[in-house]
């Protein structure tokens, strides 16, 4: 059993939880992951860290509610606990020396905050894009905004409703084109790293991309998590999460994402009548 | 039991007897255990056709030299806890072993009697036994001898080791990745076909010996070998992380959804129960054809586990035209044809 220690909601259905876990806050690394099982009848399913304290002894991960896990998962209070959690696991956001594009896209903002953490820590100039739908869609921008100096924070929301109406390429572009950046780190929905990826393929810049494919495993035994690399089949849960942008088949990343959108709906939705409030 | 000057006379004329299975058509559509196991009368009868082979070959088939012909000799005596006790001097998991061990490249493999009839079912008479494990005496455990050891990986090699080790005397901590107990015996192999209460008896049993278990520790990651010798003050590592990464075909289109690595397919169903979604969250998918690239013990249990999930057409695609799949009997491959190179076969439910 995994305590709660914190629970922190940054927006309707965006929180995050601190958990008690301390050989993993020993041993995580910005990019890397952990899997939580809820309860006995629970889904595996992969967080980023968002933070971890080696000597407190805890991690932290931010999640949206999408579906059951996350529904459920979002009525768990502090004291509570989590059946399993498994971690840390996959590989470490790893990025050259210069100055480094971090941009993170709606909840992807959860995981470019520890990576922009980690780049500033060990010496990277980096600039910041952060793009969400709305303005309450926009998550830790406190938190950026301890890090980096303003002018190299740049907000977009797709409404206009904060920052710069539009999505993240138009920042990109505009650091692209002044040489602003020597490399370009990516995180959140598909078309988003997609889009970022032709963007910065114009410039000759490289970049990398955090993915999310679904997992069962996470330790590299299943095989669920397989997207294609430069025409080669990947583990994202071993031989990832993050990969070299312009060599991922995002269409096959973007099928097999969707693969149980039925069964996630019926799933959700079994959830809801059973826990709404006129059957309690 | 008949005896000829005090000598023991085998039955010569008995074929072997049968296994205890449910009627294919009945348990096709769930998931119970296919194989009921032998009763007291089929493991006597059984016990019978064994020669107690001066130069006994089972006993060199058996990757561990269980004293196969000593505890069939016991069975005949209907001392069944001895004849546990002699499985027991050489392997732990006799319950395991007995369903899923491919005896017959092994123990039956070699068993005289096969040459002109059939052999000995040697793997159900040590399942009838591992099934009664109240009947065993307690192991004889060597003292402590103050030495730590960690296994890491619960699956039959670490649990093996695990158990020898801590008769021996040895503070053992197994370190498992997944949530529970047991490696592919509990993500890859069917319920249909070991059920999981038989691994977690095994397991508890290794707890009862004094062995640890820490679950959810992916090691290298959670620490790596360093700190479990330097800072843990493990004395030495043992490494049982299976046979791991799938292998792809290669082909066009593998990566669609809807195709499945079996570990993924076996996993969702075994593991983490899919065949009860929605009451289990994880969801897999339910085809009504289905084929399956292999013809190993893996194939068979994908293949098995489709038409249980509903598959009106649930199919083998094998490669070689070999006269025999590699799957083990217990997997029960029957063949339909074995002329086109890439053929395809039907497996009894």
């Amino acid at each position: 059993m995994y305590k709660i220690l914190e629970k922190t909601q940054f927006s309707e259905k965006v929180f995050k939880f601190r958990i008690e876990a301390p050989e993993m806050a020993k041993h995580a690394h910005a990019g890397q992951f952990l899997m939580v099982r809820a309860n006995e009848t629970g889904e595996r399913v992969p967080f980023t860290f968002a933070d971890w304290n080696p000597e407190e002894g805890w991690v932290e991960f931010i999640f949206m509610v999408v579906g059951k896990t996350t529904k459920m998962l979002s009525t768990y209070e502090p004291g509570d606990a989590i059946l399993d959690v498994t971690g840390p696991l996959g590989q470490p956001t790893v990025m050259a020396p210069g100055t480094t594009c971090v941009i993170g896209g709606g909840v992807g903002l959860a995981i470019a905050y520890p990576v922009a953490r980690t780049l500033v820590k060990t010496g990277h100039e980096v600039h910041a894009i952060m793009g969400a739908r709305t303005k309450d869609l926009l998550l830790l921008e406190d938190q950026f905004r301890e890090l980096l100096p303003d002018d190299h924070i740049h907000i977009t929301t797709d409404d206009g409703s904060y920052g710069e109406k539009g999505v993240v390429t138009a920042p990109l572009e505009r650091l692209l084109q002044a040489k602003a950046v020597d490399e370009v780190f990516c995180v959140g929905p598909v078309p988003m790293m997609k889009f970022s990826t032709l963007t910065a393929e114009k410039y000759g810049t490289p970049i990398t991309a955090s993915l999310n494919p679904i997992m069962v495993d996470g330790t590299g035994m299943c095989g669920c998590c397989r997207v294609e690399i430069d025409g080669k089949t990947k583990f994202a849960c071993v031989d990832g999460p993050d990969f070299d942008a312009t060599k991922v088949d995002w269409n096959d990343l973007r099928a097999r994402q969707a693969a149980y959108r039925t069964e996630e709906g019926q799933a959700l939705k079994a959830y809801e009548e059973a826990n709404c409030a006129c059957h309690r | 039991m008949p005896q000829v000057n005090g000598r023991f006379v085998p039955d010569m004329k008995s074929p072997r007897t049968p296994d205890n299975e449910e009627p294919a058509e009945e348990r096709a559509h769930d998931f119970r255990p296919v194989d009921k196991g032998f009763t007291k009368e089929m493991a006597l009868a059984e016990a019978e056709r064994c020669m107690d082979c001066k130069k006994p070959l089972c006993v060199e088939g058996c990757p561990v030299n269980i004293k196969i012909p000593k505890f069939i000799e016991k069975i005949r005596e209907q001392d069944f806890g001895a004849a546990l006790d002699i499985i027991h001097e050489d392997s732990m998991l006799p319950a395991i072993c007995g369903r899923v061990c491919p005896q017959e490249n092994q123990c039956e493999g070699r068993c005289i009697r096969g040459k002109k009839s059939e052999p000995v079912a040697i793997g159900q008479l040590e399942r009838f036994l591992g099934d009664q494990p109240e009947l065993a005496s307690k192991p004889q455990m060597k003292p402590a001898n103050g030495k730590k050891v960690a296994v890491i990986g619960s699956g039959p090699s670490g649990i093996t080791c695990a158990g020898e080790l801590a008769r021996n005397g040895f503070d053992v901590t197994v370190f498992e990745a997944f949530f529970t107990g047991g490696g592919v015996l509990v993500y890859g192999i069917p319920e249909f076909r070991l059920p999981k209460a038989v691994v977690k008896r095994e397991i508890d049993g290794l707890k009862e010996l004094g062995v640890k278990f820490e679950f959810n520790s992916v090691m290298g990651n959670l620490a790596n070998a360093d700190e479990l010798l330097n800072e843990k003050g493990f004395d030495a590592i043992y490494v049982a992380t299976g046979a791991g990464l799938p292998k792809f075909l290669n082909i066009p289109g593998e990566n669609l959804p809807n195709v499945y690595f079996a570990n993924e397919y076996l996993t969702r169903v075994n593991l983490m129960k899919a065949n009860k979604f929605p009451e289990y969250d994880t969801p897999t998918k339910h085809a009504k054809q289905v084929v399956v690239f292999g013809g190993g013990n893996v194939a068979m249990d994908a293949v098995r586990t489709a038409k249980r999930l509903g598959a009106e057409r649930a199919i083998i695609a094998y490669r070689f035209t070999t006269p025999r799949p590699r799957a083990s009997r217990s997997c029960r491959l029957s063949r339909r044809s074995s002329s086109s190179p890439a053929r395809t076969a039907t497996c009894a439910p």
